[in-house]
This record gives structure tokens, C-alpha cells and sequence, in this order.
């Protein structure tokens, strides 16, 4: 049993992107500015903050979520990745290639939720359809785009395996 | 848009977490995907949040021997939705799922959670009355025909705690379906209709229909359901189950609409239901 005063910080142990890493909440302090104004890894976005638009998705031991929707002294010990661990040294993740490919962003506003919740999809359905692709995508709002350039790089990596 | 500040307790047995919860103004945190955009709008101001994720042997999918199954209520929605033992067993369970807002919220949000909410417009209050639920907490098990008790209101107790889903086995021969509207996928349905067939000797033995979102809480349309069984027929089944919702209007839908949705989703769903039932893609009753 772990109890946390209100109003004072307390420490939050995990992993980012497969690095230990620390940091001081309050209990109300969402993973979303945890990350962004805490550990200064700004890719994570900020939208709605009521878990509505999909810009601030992250994937929580593996799986999407949307950090406005949890708080940062629920992840202590856990493994939280975000679009800044996607691309390595030697270029970037196929999804991030593909998106630049087909314009699939241009403010790039939503682009690292999208990537989140793709890079999930392509974990666990590497075969996955366009209706499926679409009904992934629907969980992200996109004003740019129209989804059309999105749609097409999704299916330029999805059933390659 | 940021929660008022609340304390934190990571309970980590059944017992911690409602001790804590002796405190009135303690809530349970579970996938809070409808909690935390409530505190987030500062709707809720909890003086305690009780989080229960953490409490081990919660979130189990088992048979129960009989042909039904056992669902731990930390479950989140997504493994429901996946679940080759809930596809096997009940379709209808894994196929509502896909209604569930998105994948985000399906990996996270709990289906203890979303009973407890008891949102009118959520699927899994509806879809525990269509499967004859009981529902076991810390005190009791409670028919999910006793447990909701009107918009966000339950028969919980404040230190209670859902636990467990059990989910009796179906009849041979059922068939369902589940028909959803929402302006956007994802959306809170507007309305939604699920319904199982069961056939004995190519006659309607049994026809469950539940009504999501047209009423306070999810509604059996009984009037309609006798009416399966009495051969009237889908049609009029339909404008039963029409007659016997009270809709409330807003601006994303009037209340007409929404009792003309029921009678459309009504019919979709008995006759996807007869159909499987019957395994034939025939014309249905």
C-alpha cells in the first residue's frame, strides 16, 4: 500500500523509453505535463485534455494510452514510451518513414499520438486492414490532413510481414 | 482543465481499498477513463482517490465449468474485446466492444469500471442485463437486473467494491446482435440495441433485448421479447420495444429520434439475432 499527501510532490520511478528515469509529483499531476514539463521530453502533445483527441497518447507497457488520462504517480515501475524513443540511431521507424512519405502531417500537431497507437497496432495486428487502420485512426483528430495521406502511409507498412 | 488535488492510495489488497473507502468523499480509481476527465472538468472533487489497479487477481478471464464465465471487473476493455474464450463464448460481448470509444481508452478503461459509472449511453451495463450478469462484489453477489439504478447511480454501497462478472452460459441454439448509432465512431452511442435469439425446434424460445442509451438505465424491452415467443414477429417486437423507452432529447439527438432508432436498431438486431440463431441467412419472423 502506497499513500501520497495531497498538495506535496512525491517520487516516481519508471521507464521512458527503456531508461530509468525519476522524477517528483503531486498526485494530481497528469502524465502528460509530467513528461513534458517534469522530464522535458516534449513530443508527447497536449490537447484536450479529457482524453478526446488523441495527441497526448504514449503506450503504458505496451499499450496506447492517453497520458491526460492518467496521473504520473500511477506509472511508478512501469514502462511508458513515447514518439521520442520510435526512431533510432540509424533512421527513422518505418511508420515515422511512411508518414513523411505520403504527407501524412503537417502541423504535426497530432502525428505523435497517431504513432503511438499505429506503433501498437503494428505490434499486435501487423496484417491489420484499412478498416481496421481507419478504425484506429478514429481515436486521433487531425486538422490538417483529412486522414487521406495517414491512411495511405499506414498501408504502405501494414501487411508487409 | 486540471483535477482539484486530491490524496493518493495505492491499495494493494481488497481489504486496504475498502478501509479507505470509510472515508465518504474517497473514490475508486480504476482505468479511470470516465473518472479522470470528470475531475479534469472539475465535476468531481474527491478528497481521496483509492487507486485499485494495483490489487493482484482482479483482472482473470476463467470458465466456470457450467459453460459461462468468470470476469475479473479490472479487466480492461481491449483484453475483453480480443479474448478467444469471450469470442467463443459470448460474440456479442467482443463485437459491442468495438463500440467503446477507442483503442486508447479500450486498453486502459475497465469493464468493473464502466459498471460502476453506469453511464446510460455505456455498452456494458446494457450488455450485463442481455447476458443475465450477476455481479459479485466485496458484500454480495446482485443480479445486474438489480444492480442499476438509474443515470450514474448503482446499488453499490460506498464501500463496496465490484469484483467479478459472472456471466451464465447461453442457451444452445442463441444467436445475438448488437446495433449501435453514433454520430462518430467512438462516440457515446445514441442508441444502441442488443439482443439474443434461442431456438428450440426452429421456434423462438427465449429473445432478450436490451436498449442502451434511450432511458435512465439500460431497459429490458420485455413487452417486445414476448412477442418473439408468441410469433408476432420482428416487426412488431420492434414498435413494442419503441413504446416502451423514454428517451430524453439534447442537442445531439431529439427524443423522437431517438425512440425511432430503437425501433430500427430493434429490428436489425433481432434479425442478425434469428439469424445466427438459425444459421441461415433466410428471411427472418
Amino acid at each position: 500500500m502506497r499513500y501520497l499527501e495531497a498538495g506535496k510532490r512525491h517520487r516516481v520511478r519508471f521507464a521512458l523509453n527503456g531508461r530509468a528515469v525519476e522524477g517528483e509529483a503531486e498526485p494530481r499531476l497528469l502524465l502528460s505535463d509530467f513528461l513534458r514539463q517534469h522530464l522535458g521530453a516534449f513530443g508527447t502533445h497536449v490537447g484536450c485534455e479529457h482524453g478526446s483527441c488523441g495527441a497526448c497518447t504514449v503506450r503504458l507497457d505496451g499499450k496506447a494510452v492517453r497520458s491526460c488520462l492518467l496521473y504520473a504517480v500511477q506509472i511508478d515501475g512501469k514502462a511508458v514510451a513515447t514518439v521520442e524513443g520510435l526512431a533510432k540511431p540509424d533512421g527513422l521507424n518505418p511508420l515515422q518513414a511512411a508518414l513523411r512519405k505520403h504527407h501524412g502531417l503537417q502541423c504535426g500537431f497530432c502525428t505523435p499520438g497517431i504513432l503511438m497507437s499505429l506503433s501498437q497496432l503494428r505490434d499486435e495486428e501487423p496484417n491489420a486492414d484499412e478498416a481496421r487502420i481507419r478504425d484506429v485512426l478514429s481515436g486521433h483528430i487531425c486538422r490538417c490532413t483529412g486522414y487521406h495521406g495517414i491512411v495511405q502511409a499506414a498501408l504502405d507498412v501494414f501487411g508487409k510481414d | 482543465m486540471k483535477p482539484p488535488a486530491f490524496e493518493y492510495l495505492a491499495a494493494t489488497s481488497l481489504a486496504q481499498a475498502v478501509a479507505a473507502l470509510a472515508n465518504d468523499e474517497a473514490k475508486i480509481i480504476a482505468g479511470g477513463q470516465s473518472l479522470v476527465p470528470m475531475l479534469n472538468f472539475r465535476l468531481l472533487a474527491p478528497s481521496l482517490l483509492v487507486d485499485i489497479t494495483r490489487i493482484p487477481g482482479l483482472d482473470a478471464i476463467e470458465e466456470d465449468g457450467g459453460g459461462g464465465l468468470r470476469i475479473g471487473a479490472l479487466t480492461r476493455h481491449h483484453t475483453l474485446e480480443t479474448s478467444a474464450m469471450v469470442q467463443a463464448r459470448f460474440p456479442v460481448l467482443s463485437a459491442a466492444m468495438k463500440h467503446v470509444a477507442h483503442l486508447a481508452v479500450r486498453n486502459r478503461g475497465t469493464i468493473g469500471g464502466s459498471l460502476c459509472h453506469a453511464d446510460p449511453a455505456a455498452e456494458l451495463p446494457g450488455l450485463a442485463l442481455l447476458l443475465n450478469a450477476q455481479l459479485k462484489t466485496t458484500q454480495r453477489t446482485v443480479a445486474a437486473a438489480d444492480f442499476f439504478e438509474g443515470a450514474l447511480s448503482t446499488a453499490l454501497a460506498g464501500d463496496e467494491i465490484l469484483t467479478e462478472i459472472q456471466l451464465p452460459a447461453l442457451p444452445p441454439r442463441t444467436g445475438w446482435g448488437f446495433e449501435e448509432f453514433a454520430r462518430r465512431s467512438g462516440d457515446f452511442a445514441l442508441t444502441a440495441v442488443g439482443a439474443t435469439v434461442s431456438l428450440s425446434d426452429g421456434e423462438v424460445a427465449e429473445a432478450r433485448i436490451v436498449v442502451i442509451g434511450a432511458d435512465d438505465t439500460p431497459l429490458r424491452a420485455s413487452a417486445a421479447e414476448v412477442l418473439l415467443t408468441d410469433r408476432s414477429g420482428i416487426a412488431a417486437a420492434a414498435i413494442a420495444a419503441q413504446g416502451q423507452v423514454s428517451p430524453n432529447g439534447d442537442l445531439h439527438g431529439s427524443a423522437d429520434y431517438r425512440r425511432h432508432l430503437v425501433g430500427v436498431l430493434t429490428r436489425r438486431a433481432l434479425t442478425a439475432a434469428w439469424r445466427r440463431a438459425s444459421g441461415t441467412g433466410g428471411e427472418a419472423p
